[in-house]
């Protein structure tokens, strides 16, 4: 296989890992922007969805592809109904408060997982795709439910800008982002906002799991790997910032599954871990966020 | 005030006197584990100083464990190098590196320093694994022979025993507790007070506060990075375990459980957590479940800890 294809293949993973990591890393967006508290808890609600989505698959015998659509939408209701638990259980009563919600959702952290180590077990477990078809490029075959991952990735994030944008939940979300205290005066009832947004960053945290999870295996400890990978998106795609954090996605995505392929994925996760440390302590607002006030 | 400052005093050498009195009756087992906790409160009470006293909250210190680790465990892998003199090359490395790392990361407050502490812990520990043919990467090495013992001043020290252990690891708690000690009460404690108080009032008032937060990040790690080197020389094995962000998370949790910002509190919270974890590892191998349920305890009911709660409520003295 020349360079040519070889470059190709490597994009063509490096986008597939774009398009899920892009999901995760909105989720995360979407709760500082709006909370102003960095959710270090993101990836083990992303970990939690792959384990609903093989259970469910796994319950549900018949096709593959039947247990893929019903995870679709039980493991981000079920995820989201936990986030929302959490956040009415814990973060309220400590106010938000960014440096107490860090410690806190270190300790949901480890709260999640080890349940799911007690109830799911230490196993790495494959679950079987929806659908097999192959796509025969000249130089080499490649899966199409990757590239349909692809595909609902993107059909996922036009439905969340639509309803940001377009629809009054969007609206009210948007308000208590702005200016928290007149939201209230308006009659938002912000603390309900609060738990549903931070319900809906958990539940496409998942959403990208369902997807994921028919291509790598299902972990209790996988979480840790989209957290920081989430972070480092939406850092660089500047704090808070929808459409940065979608533009790094794709640039972070595509070049590491690039760098993994043709050096090692251990430096390629060193490389990008260390930019970001960089860019948050040269560059706050991140690459490509709007200076604030 | 003068009273309150002597009783404070006999309190802490009381500890200490207290863990020397227990070395007599206790096991060669209990010994041991009471020798690995005492080794982690100094490393918390080194984190304590930057997270209870300054206020800055880092999520990063087991790069300054894992620092003082290889740097005293490598050179004596490799060059043959004897005990002592590796850790003292340990501790210089470590407050090197905390000065390097500071200088870099106190550029930035509250969130955002926590997160460049956790990402610099992380690119430390992925180069742990990244290097493995230097560092064994995850399986470790074990530190040959010639570093089971040394002479010094004439004595010939073996590591080997767990006595010995005992009371070299006690008597670097005890002059770690009594250099901070000395500190939070001087000079030094004031300013650190000051700066988590109000850093812009500090600052107006004609105080470099980059440099006392720089200072205190020195201290903390250099601490930290020598409780690391005790580590890996007093038990012969240095691995990436020790780099992983489990290690930045249980110092912090040491230090918020006991009371932080006091100088007991992190080596109360060291042997409040190491026995309780201790306790749920023999039913269950997910004890972890443990960390998690304390810490949100801690922050949403008790955020000042048990001395800090204490002292909040009968008006203490502790430092």
């Amino acid at each position: 296989m020349g360079l040519g294809p070889f470059l190709l293949l490597a994009s063509l993973e490096g986008l597939v890992q774009a398009a899920v990591l892009s999901l995760s890393a909105l989720g995360l967006c979407l709760v500082f922007g709006v909370l102003r508290v960095v959710n270090v808890a993101h990836g083990e609600f992303h970990m939690v969805g792959a384990v609903i989505a093989w259970s469910v698959s796994h319950v549900l015998f018949g096709h593959p592809l039947l247990g893929f659509l019903v995870a679709l939408f039980v493991a981000p209701l079920l995820v989201g109904l936990i986030a929302f638990t959490a956040d009415r259980v814990i973060l309220r009563k400590i106010n938000h408060n960014p440096e107490a919600t860090i410690v806190a959702t270190i300790g949901m952290l480890y709260v999640i997982q080890q349940s799911v180590l007690i109830g799911f077990g230490p196993d790495a477990r494959a679950m079987e795709p929806p659908f097999y078809f192959h796509i025969n490029f000249p130089w080499f075959g490649y899966s199409g439910y990757k590239l349909s991952v692809i595909l609902m990735a993107a059909a996922l994030l036009l439905m969340v800008w639509h309803v940001l944008s377009r629809t009054r939940l969007g609206l009210i979300m948007r308000a208590t982002q702005l200016d928290r205290e007149m939201a209230q005066v308006f009659g938002i009832p912000v603390g309900w906002v609060y738990g549903l947004v931070f319900a809906a960053g958990a539940m496409l945290a998942a959403l990208g799991a369902v997807l994921m999870a028919p291509i790598r295996q299902v972990h209790y400890l996988m979480g840790l790997d989209p957290l920081l990978m989430s972070f480092i998106v939406v850092i660089i795609g500047g704090l808070g910032s929808i459409r940065g954090a979608l533009l790094a996605a794709l640039v972070i995505g595509m070049s590491d599954g690039i760098i993994s392929m043709f050096f090692s994925p251990t430096l390629a996760k060193m490389i990008s871990t260390l930019l970001v440390a960089l860019v948050l302590i040269f560059k706050p607002e991140g690459l490509f966020g709007l200076r604030k006030s | 005030m003068e009273n309150s400052r002597k009783s404070s005093l006999v309190l802490h050498i009381g500890v200490l006197a207290l863990l020397f009195l227990l070395s007599f009756i206790l096991s060669d087992y209990h010994q041991l584990t009471i020798t690995r906790i005492m080794v982690l409160a100094i490393f918390a009470l080194g984190y304590n100083i930057l997270f209870g006293y300054v206020g800055l909250l880092s999520l990063g210190h087991a790069m300054f464990f894992a620092c003082g680790l290889y740097a005293a465990g490598l050179p004596v892998y490799y060059l043959g190098w004897e005990v002592p003199s590796a850790f003292l090359f340990a501790i210089v490395i470590s407050a090197f590196s905390a000065t390097l790392i500071g200088a870099i990361a106190l550029r930035t407050q509250g969130v955002a320093f926590m997160i460049v502490t956790l990402m610099f812990s992380q690119v430390a520990y992925l180069a742990t694994l990244y290097f493995s043919d230097i560092t064994g990467g995850d399986e470790g090495l074990v530190l040959p022979e010639h570093a089971r013992s040394f002479a010094i001043l004439g004595m010939q020290v073996d590591l080997t025993s767990p006595q010995t252990r005992y009371y070299i690891t006690l008597g670097l708690l005890s002059a770690s507790v009594l250099i901070v000690y000395r500190w939070v009460n001087g000079g030094p404690g004031r300013e650190w007070v000051a700066v988590r108080e109000n850093e812009l009032r500090t600052r107006m008032l004609g105080y470099n506060t980059f440099l006392i937060k720089l200072k205190a990040m020195v201290i903390s790690g250099t601490l930290s990075g020598g409780a690391g080197a005790t580590y890996g020389l007093l038990f012969a094995y240095i691995g990436s375990t020790f780099a992983s962000i489990q290690y930045s998370i249980d110092v912090l949790l040491f230090t918020l459980l006991g009371g932080a910002g006091t100088v007991l509190g992190p080596i109360l919270g060291s042997f409040i957590m190491f026995y309780m974890i201790d306790f749920f590892s023999g039913y269950t191998t997910a004890y972890l479940l443990a960390t998690g349920v304390v810490l949100i305890l801690l922050i949403v009911y008790f955020p000042l800890g048990v001395l800090g709660t204490l002292r909040k409520k009968w008006r203490l003295w502790l430092p």
